[in-house]
């Protein structure tokens, strides 16, 4: 093994990979067969990068080289970078000695498009089919779906990854006729409703025969860029949970977009990666998935855009300050977990732990809630509740005031003098 | 109030709990160590660990407790979290003079204690089970240096037993001065008797060829991965605090 040529390609193509988010090694639920190697289940972050990202999976292209000439993209034919491509043995022996090391919890592996969807495509699947069919590995494969590729390969593909996704890399068809004229939005959306068959599908079979294939374990995701393009909070949340619904997607992953390239269609080189607002849109999106929000509850037409000072729950919250406050003595679980300042987690227990006895403010921070919120919209076993009829501005500016927000990094501090 | 000083073990623990039954004893404290004669408490008994009594304690506890919730408890025992003897006691006794299962009971402060060490233990196992770093040796087999915060590595066992059944490998607690090793069917706990401290850099001389160079692969994957105009110390510090550093291939 020529190890600085592999090193090379290593940090080119590790490079030009790093830009997709996802990084979720969980959902699966592939067991080690056969005393091979590995498996797949709850997901593992084996590191953290200095930007806080996990490092779950070995993300990297088969290749840079790429026929298309997206605006965003680093990989962009018309960019002069230096070009890279693995050989399908090269993948394999880097994703199975860092396995052995226990440094990953598997491989994702992307590309840039070379000759044609297919060819590409049929590589990708090529990689995987040897890990699990030679190698015995079981661990987590995350394959990206080539749009355009045929239905034949997105099977195989199915059969020997764990996840599937499609980037739709702009929130909307328009944004994507802007920024990525070679793309077609309808070639994108056919393998995902191809997948989404298929799993349902492989899922019933799966019901009835216990040794039918796992078909995409860990199901699909995709990925918006947001930043790039003029669209608003309500146009992205909205498409995100159009997929959710249509598509059946797992996750739907957000990108501030790092402007790498200079292009009049995009924010100047300087501008700088809108994490603030990549920020409340996963909190939304955790809104949706996790604690029952409507998406048209967190943004509409009237609301577009979600506030960046406050988290979506608090601005829900405030809007509806009809709605409180609610007695987490006697309140259903739905309403609990519609309080600011109680998460998924805290509501399970408080709905436990009611069960015994009344619970108090003590018992409240106790169990994990953020009293210095939540306090404005309970009332719990204690003669001590907010009694103030509190405008929901009001409450938002008390808030505010105690607790500061770990995104402005320069926080004001006295005058130094000497 | 009566002091009660036991030897550390599972078994010692519900040996404790017999006797404060046994003697009718109200409140209690409970200590680790040995028993020393002296006026230093007023009023002290030694546990004396007994098997049978044990097991007495422990079937009243699987009749009051969920499986999984015996389990926790050992677990949270097992974990040597220190100064936690009496609320462990307590969540026990409180277990036993309940008629329903209290396991939920979040308001309790012994239960919420528990659920807390629990949730500690966890944490710390996930971190092992993701900061784990093998390193391939000449004989072919793989090896792994750790120093957890508290007493895990049993809870490991399973999860590397699956994942790894095709290779041989030892997991080493340097901190507690014991092992796992696996040797494709079954896993032992063993005890190494180390010159060195153990540590990644000094394993080098017994590395396999290729080890050296998936090492440098990986840092420069590690380095590659990074969006420097992302940079945000504070959380990655937070992820991986410092002390589990000197374990780590990247960060080294």
């Amino acid at each position: 093994m020529d190890a600085d040529r592999i090193t090379e390609k290593l940090n080119i193509l590790a490079d030009a990979a790093k830009y997709d988010v996802s990084c979720a090694s969980s959902g699966s639920k592939r067991k080690n067969e056969n005393k091979g190697l590995g498996n797949a289940s709850n997901g593992i972050c084996h590191s953290y990068t200095e930007d806080g990202r996990c490092v779950s999976l070995l993300k990297i292209l088969l290749t840079n080289h790429c026929i298309f000439d997206c605006a965003y993209c680093v990989s962009r034919k018309s960019n002069d970078i230096q070009r890279a491509a693995f050989t399908v043995q090269e993948v394999v022996d880097l994703t199975i000695n860092f396995y052995r090391r226990n440094y990953i919890e598997g491989l994702f592996l992307s590309s840039g498009i070379f000759k044609d969807a297919d060819f590409t495509m049929e590589r990708l699947v090529r990689v995987a089919k040897k890990l699990r069919l030679e190698h015995n590995f079981n661990g987590y494969i995350h394959l990206k779906s080539i749009p355009g590729a045929s239905d034949e390969l997105m099977n195989e593909a199915g059969l020997y990854a764990d996840r599937l996704s499609v980037n739709l890399e702009m929130p909307t068809e328009a944004g994507l006729k802007l920024l990525a004229p070679d793309k077609s939005h309808q070639d994108m959306i056919k393998p995902m409703g191809y997948l989404k068959n298929a799993i349902i599908q492989h899922t019933e079979e799966k019901k009835l025969f216990k040794k039918a294939p796992m078909f995409a374990p860990a199901g699909q995701s995709t990925q918006v860029i947001i930043g790039a393009t003029p669209e608003d909070d309500n146009q992205i949340l909205h498409s995100a949970n159009y997929f959710y619904k249509n598509f059946k997607l797992r996750r739907v992953y957000y990108s501030g977009y790092v402007p790498v390239l200079e292009d009049s269609r995009l924010p100047a080189l300087n501008t700088s990666v809108p994490m603030v607002r990549e920020n409340r849109l996963y909190q939304a999106d955790w809104l949706m998935r996790n604690y029952g929000f409507h998406v048209s509850e967190i943004v509409n037409n009237s609301q577009p855009h979600l506030d960046l000072d406050i988290d979506p729950k608090l601005s829900w919250a405030i809007r509806n300050m009809h709605e409180f406050p609610v007695d987490v003595n006697r309140a259903d679980l739905k309403m609990i977990l519609r309080v600011p300042g109680i998460g998924v987690l805290s509501a399970q227990k408080i709905v436990s732990a009611r069960k015994f006895g009344k619970l108090n403010w003590d018992q409240l921070k106790k169990i994990g809630v953020s009293v210095n919120r939540a306090r404005y919209f309970i009332t719990c076993h204690s003669k001590e509740f907010e009694r103030r009829d509190l405008t929901g501005n009001a409450i938002k500016q008390f808030i505010l005031a105690t607790s500061h927000s770990k995104y402005i990094k320069n926080v004001q501090t006295q005058l130094n003098l000497f | 109030m009566t002091n009660l000083i036991y030897d550390g073990t599972f078994e010692g623990l519900l040996t404790a709990v017999f006797d404060v039954y046994a003697h009718k004893l109200g409140i209690v404290k409970l200590h680790q160590g040995e028993y020393i004669d002296g006026a230093l408490f007023d009023k002290k008994l030694q546990v004396i660990t007994d098997e049978t009594r044990a097991n007495r304690v422990l079937k009243t506890l699987k009749v009051k407790l969920s499986s999984m919730g015996v389990q926790r408890l050992y677990a949270a025992h097992l974990a040597e979290i220190p100064g936690e003897d009496n609320n462990l006691l307590g969540f026990i006794r409180y277990a036993i003079d309940s008629d329903e299962n209290i396991e939920e009971d979040y308001g309790n402060k012994y239960v919420m204690r528990v659920s807390e060490m629990v949730c500690k233990i966890r944490r710390e196992r996930h971190r092992m089970e993701a900061f784990i770093r093998f390193q391939k040796l000449q004989d072919g087999s793989f090896y792994a240096g750790i120093e957890p915060d508290f007493n895990v590595l049993p809870l490991l066992i399973r999860h590397f037993k699956n994942r790894y059944a095709d290779m041989k490998w030892m997991i080493y607690d340097l901190r507690r001065k014991y092992g796992i090793y696996y040797d494709l069917h079954d896993t032992e706990f063993i005890i190494l008797d180390f010159a060195n401290n153990g540590r990644p850099a000094d394993v080098v001389a017994a590395y396999t060829e290729d080890e050296g160079i998936y090492q440098h692969l990986w840092k420069n994957y590690f380095n590659s991965v990074n969006i420097a105009s992302r940079k945000n110390t504070k959380l990655h510090v937070r992820h991986i605090p410092k002390r589990y550093w000197k374990h780590l291939t990247e960060k080294i």
